[in-house]
């Protein structure tokens, strides 16, 4: 389990990182926190040419308050940063409460929040999360560098949106909508496993008390981060009854997504889990909206 | 001799080294110009070889020899069977035994075929992707009953089938039996044991030294003597011409003491070829491809009892796969066979195994070894038939148990030592006992269980039993030395995985020479300090070593004592070993140190007296004329969200009898360990092929094993029922805490689902497993 030889640059700012990836291209591979991408040279999955190491550039580890009382993240934060960040527990909540389903400590102290939106891994928690509070990605390159919404951001199985001269910097986070309540449900194997299904929930209730803009998305069901746009015309404008609550997530379920199969679990189990997921996020979700415990 | 150090839980003398990193494992074995080994592994599960294009790899800047078979030449060959079948009547058994690298045929997915040696593992590995071997595919036999089919491929084409092997053992008349029963139980069990998945993967270094002529290897093995032994002969060098080391190793479980493996006998030879030194570090990728496994067997079992309980009789047909190859005989299987019966008094046992050939790798024991499927068939069986009697689960055991004053009991069956299982000793009830106090069972039953059920919670209780034939011969042996510094050296021939060896063992002589166990140095596992012996597995290393060296030990005390009353002018009975001096108990001014004793015993000048050994040292050895018996019992509590079918373990305990406890410390850390695998093999662990036989959870990404997170807090109680078969009265206990938890499992999920009235007849389970249990009888409502 040794990677086949490839060249290693470690640029200590970002022109420099740039004007690599703009020379390299197709056949370089950005180095992050390395805790997918190690794993998947040494097993000879994947052999680029050329490592670009971002661990040198300060400047891309960072966590700010946005204007609108979001936060953006800088690329090459590291898991561990995000979870014990104040600002990121008082404006995005969600994350915050993410954040202890990302594997294990070990795991967060070295794997960063950009590596895993640009990853884009179908099992993993960040993609989902980012599409379900409607995060954006910021991509540089030589060129220049533009905001992809996360919607636009993941297009399939360990793909995405980024040209091949582009390295993802930063995330932005929307602050968090008025009358919103969220929760996140993850079942896995064991603590610290990717989710065999993972659940994001996002809504808001007018001042009726009826559901508006949900957003729930799923990790572990899908060719990327799924959100369950049928079970969200479901609640869109209804208050959120038992009963409400229940056709939604049996719709999620039933339309929404199309899981896979692998030794973890069935295609039907993972239906099942999505179902039963769904009910417990939208419950809380609701329950938080409406400014109760949960 | 006192009894100061042993039953003390003292820590433990080898864990500042490892603790600090400064244990050597293989793997820190650094040579100058030494080689690396990769290998060209086979990605078909079976198929013939057409032909192999290593012309690239041959050629490239830093590749220093590819080897191929027929590069071996006269050094090819099968390797020895390490165990033979058991002397039973109408045995059938086929060996067929691995072989160095594939030659026309592949067998298993993972089989070596090509060595590669280069300066660097990364330029091995690089050279591996350059070698091209032409497969032809064969249809794979997978599939345990399938594989027995008239129509099924063979894997070894001149067998009549893929049967390995076929045994039937019986004690009474199970029909006779079954003629007089009130109740007969009839059930189809499926237990599927997983991979030991050791924290140190297996590694090599071998060098030889053409000025000494000797060839050194340090090898992750669990039996170094045997593999010395073996490699002398296959080499064609004398027995003092290697020097095999097992130095610390990352945990054996078992397989580390398949012998002989591939690469154990490739790297020494390739050594010799090339006069280089030579390391192979086995990759995790690699570890569960071409180190051995346990696997499944299928069960279908007939149980008899009364309709008060008692168990009349038990017939039992199994079939267990073996792998490619069967070169570790019927220890597995025969393990299945005879400990099904466990603590319990069953007059009349039918029992039958097909052993089968199958394209995966090869099965041999690992921790447990087999016992874990008899002892869920017969623990579920017991839970089937309280239920159907309406008999408390606890309650059906102890109305089973063999009683006290029937020890010795015998159960005739031929066991892996080759001798009848005969249970030395044991006392079942005060261990159910203890384990029903220390998890509350009346209570939770009667009060704790209902207020939960109420609240719409699905707890559960599962309490199972098991005995364990542990201990087993033919020997092993020891030197024990008092230096002149007053130290003590142990020497002996059984390896160390990982088992406190270094302390319990210590403990022992500390005791018979009034020394501090700090003051003795152990060293297992080299076979210049010591050449005889067998190895570490069975859960022999504290009855057979312990024995061993306590003897020894014993003859060391003999002589210091002759010697001391010559010098202190005191009969021997008046003396006594306290703290590194001998003294007069009346009058403890009298008294000589140790180590003048033992200068005194080694002089430089003089005449010493016709017959006269020097030094203070004894070499001596234990042999048992059978194996000892360890016993039992597991009880836990366990939650199940019926919605997404997982579960929460909320208590566990375990009561463990092992005779005489060298050091409750370890054997605390043994029982946790044992369990903690046993709660993978259970939950967590499974291996996976597909029709292909391609091994679908070959990385700890698809391979579970439970963390920390997934292992409770454990109470461990000790029961003693020392053994009378050996001095010390210690019985085995590395295998145990591994052995019943599968259908612990079983029982305290059923318990937890009662009102789904499932029946789990089956392990590994798993979330998605449940949902498919508890879906078949949402559909069945």
């Amino acid at each position: 389990m040794k990677p086949p030889p490839f060249a290693y640059h470690a640029p200590t700012t970002l022109d420099e990182a740039l004007q690599l990836m703009a020379e390299h291209g197709y056949g370089a591979k950005v180095l992050a926190g390395g805790q997918s991408l190690i794993a998947t040279m040494n097993f000879r999955l994947a052999a680029p040419a050329v490592l670009i190491d971002l661990n040198k550039i300060p400047e891309l580890s960072i966590i700010q308050p946005t204007a609108e009382g979001g936060a953006l993240v800088g690329a090459m934060t590291r898991h561990v940063q995000v979870e014990q960040s104040e600002l990121i527990a008082r404006t995005a909540p969600l994350l915050h409460a993410t954040m202890p389903h990302i594997a294990h400590p070990q795991i967060r102290n070295r794997g960063t929040f950009g590596g895993s939106i640009a990853h884009a891994d179908p099992a993993a928690e960040l993609p989902a999360f980012l599409r379900a509070v409607r995060g954006q990605v910021l991509a540089q390159s030589r060129r220049g560098q533009r905001w992809i919404d996360a919607d636009d951001f993941f297009i399939g199985l360990f793909s995405t949106a980024l040209e091949p001269d582009e390295i993802v910097t930063a995330v932005r986070l929307p602050a968090m909508p008025a009358r919103s309540g969220w929760s996140m449900q993850e079942l896995s194997r064991r603590h610290g496993d990717f989710a065999l299904v993972a659940v994001e929930a996002l809504l808001t209730l007018d001042a009726d008390g009826a559901c508006d803009d949900v957003r729930l998305a799923f990790c572990g069901v899908g060719e990327g981060p799924v959100l369950a746009t049928a079970a969200a015309a479901v609640l869109q404008g209804q208050r959120p009854t038992a009963e409400v609550i229940e056709a939604a997530a049996a719709i999620a379920a039933s339309d929404d997504v199309d899981p896979h199969s692998d030794v973890h679990a069935t295609s039907a189990y993972r239906r099942h889990l999505v179902d039963v997921l769904a009910k417990r996020a939208l419950t809380a979700a609701c329950a938080r909206a409406a400014g109760e415990e949960v | 001799m006192s009894k100061r150090y042993i039953g003390q839980r003292i820590k433990r003398n080898e864990d500042p080294a490892l603790l600090t990193g400064q244990a050597l494992f293989t793997d820190d074995v650094h040579l100058p110009g030494m080689l690396h080994v990769a290998f060209v592994r086979s990605d078909y599960a079976h198929g013939r070889i057409r032909s192999i294009d290593a012309s690239y790899a041959r050629e490239m800047p830093g590749v220093v020899a590819v080897y191929t078979a027929a590069d071996l030449g006269a050094y090819w060959r099968p390797g020895p069977p390490l165990v033979s079948p058991p002397p039973v009547k109408g045995a059938i058994f086929n060996a067929r035994t691995q072989v160095p690298l594939a030659k026309d045929k592949v067998r298993h997915v993972g089989e070596a075929i090509v060595m590669i040696v280069a300066e660097s593992r990364y330029i091995a590995e690089d050279a591996v992707e350059q070698v091209f071997v032409d497969i032809e595919a064969l249809p794979a036999v997978v599939d345990l009953e399938k594989a027995l089919a008239p129509d099924a491929i063979l894997i070894h084409e001149d067998l009549d089938s893929n049967l390995a092997a076929y045994i039937f053992q019986q004690k009474g008349d199970y029909e006779s039996a079954r003629a007089q029963a009130d109740v007969v139980i009839k059930r189809r069990l499926y237990y599927d044991h997983g991979i030991a998945a050791a924290m140190e993967n297996r590694g090599i270094v071998a060098t030889w030294d053409a000025k000494t002529q000797r060839l050194t290897m340090w090898d992750t093995t669990q039996a170094p003597v045997v593999i010395r032994n073996g490699m002398a002969a296959m080499l064609g060098l004398s027995e003092s011409q290697v020097r095999v080391i097992a130095p610390f190793i990352g945990g054996g479980f078992g397989p580390k003491i398949m012998m002989f493996y591939p690469e154990e006998v490739l790297l020494p030879w390739a050594s010799m070829q090339l006069q280089r030194p030579i390391k192979w570090i086995e990759d995790r990728r690699e570890n569960f491809f071409a180190t051995t496994h346990e696997r499944d067997q299928i069960h279908w079992a007939e149980i008899a009892l009364t309709k008060e309980g008692r168990v009349l009789g038990f017939k039992d047909e199994f079939i267990h796969d073996t792998g490619a190859y069967d070169p570790y005989g019927l220890t597995v299987p025969i393990n299945s066979q005879c400990t099904l019966l466990g603590c319990y008094d069953v007059p009349n046992y039918a029992s039958e195994f097909k052993v089968v050939f199958t394209n995966k790798t090869l099965v041999t024991p690992y921790r447990g070894a087999g016992r874990q499927h008899g002892v869920f068939v017969m623990e579920r069986m017991l839970d089937i038939a309280a239920r159907q009697l309406g008999i408390d689960r606890a309650e059906i055991r102890r109305r089973n148990f063999i009683p006290p004053d029937k020890f010795p009991y015998n159960n005739e069956l031929i066991y892996q030592d080759f001798v009848p299982l005969v249970y030395d000793s044991g006392n079942y009830e005060p261990a159910l006992d203890k384990a029903l106090e220390m998890i509350g069972y009346e209570q939770f039953i009667s009060e704790e269980q209902p207020r939960l059920r109420a609240e719409g919670r699905h707890v559960g209780i599962g309490v199972v039993t098991y005995v364990e034939g542990t201990g087993i011969g033919p020997y092993e042996g020891a030197r024990v030395q008092v230096e002149s510094t007053g130290k003590v050296n142990v020497s002996t021939g059984i390896g160390t995985q990982g088992q406190g060896h270094f302390t319990s063992f210590a403990q022992v002589v500390a005791d018979q020479l009034g020394v501090s166990p700090r003051d003795v140095h152990l060293v297992t596992g080299d076979t210049d300090q010591f050449h005889w012996g067998t190895g570490t597995f069975a859960s022999r290393g504290a009855v057979v070593a312990g024995n061993a060296i306590n003897a020894a030990a014993a003859a060391v005390r003999r002589k210091i004592l002759a010697m001391a009353s010559r010098e202190l002018e005191a009969p021997e009975e008046d003396l006594e070993l306290v703290d590194g001096v001998v003294r007069d108990k009346k009058n403890p001014e009298f008294a000589i140190a140790l180590k003048d004793l033992a200068a005194k015993a080694n002089p430089l000048r003089g005449a010493v007296r016709p017959g006269t050994e020097p030094g203070l040292e004894a070499t001596d050895y234990f042999g048992p004329e059978r194996g000892v018996t360890a016993n039992g019992v597991h009880a836990m509590i366990l939650e199940v969200d019926p919605e997404t079918a997982m579960i929460k373990i909320l208590k566990y305990v375990a009561v463990h009898d092992c005779g005489t406890v060298l050091n409750p410390l370890i054997v605390d850390g043994q029982v946790q360990g044992g369990i903690a695998q046993g709660i993978g093999n259970a939950f967590y662990e499974k291996i996976v092929y597909d029709d292909n036989g391609q091994l679908l959870t070959a990385s700890f990404m698809d391979y579970l094993l439970p963390t920390s997170m997934e292992v409770p807090s454990l109470d461990i109680g000790h029961e003693t029922t020392p053994s009378p078969l050996n001095p010390l009265g210690t019985k085995g206990t590395g295998e145990a805490g591994a052995i019943p938890v599968g259908p612990l499992f079983a029982q305290a999920v059923e318990d937890a689902l009662a009102e789904y009235d499932l029946e789990v007849l089956e392990i590994p389970l798993s979330p998605n497993r449940l949902f498919e249990l508890l879906q078949s009888k949402n559909k069945d409502a």
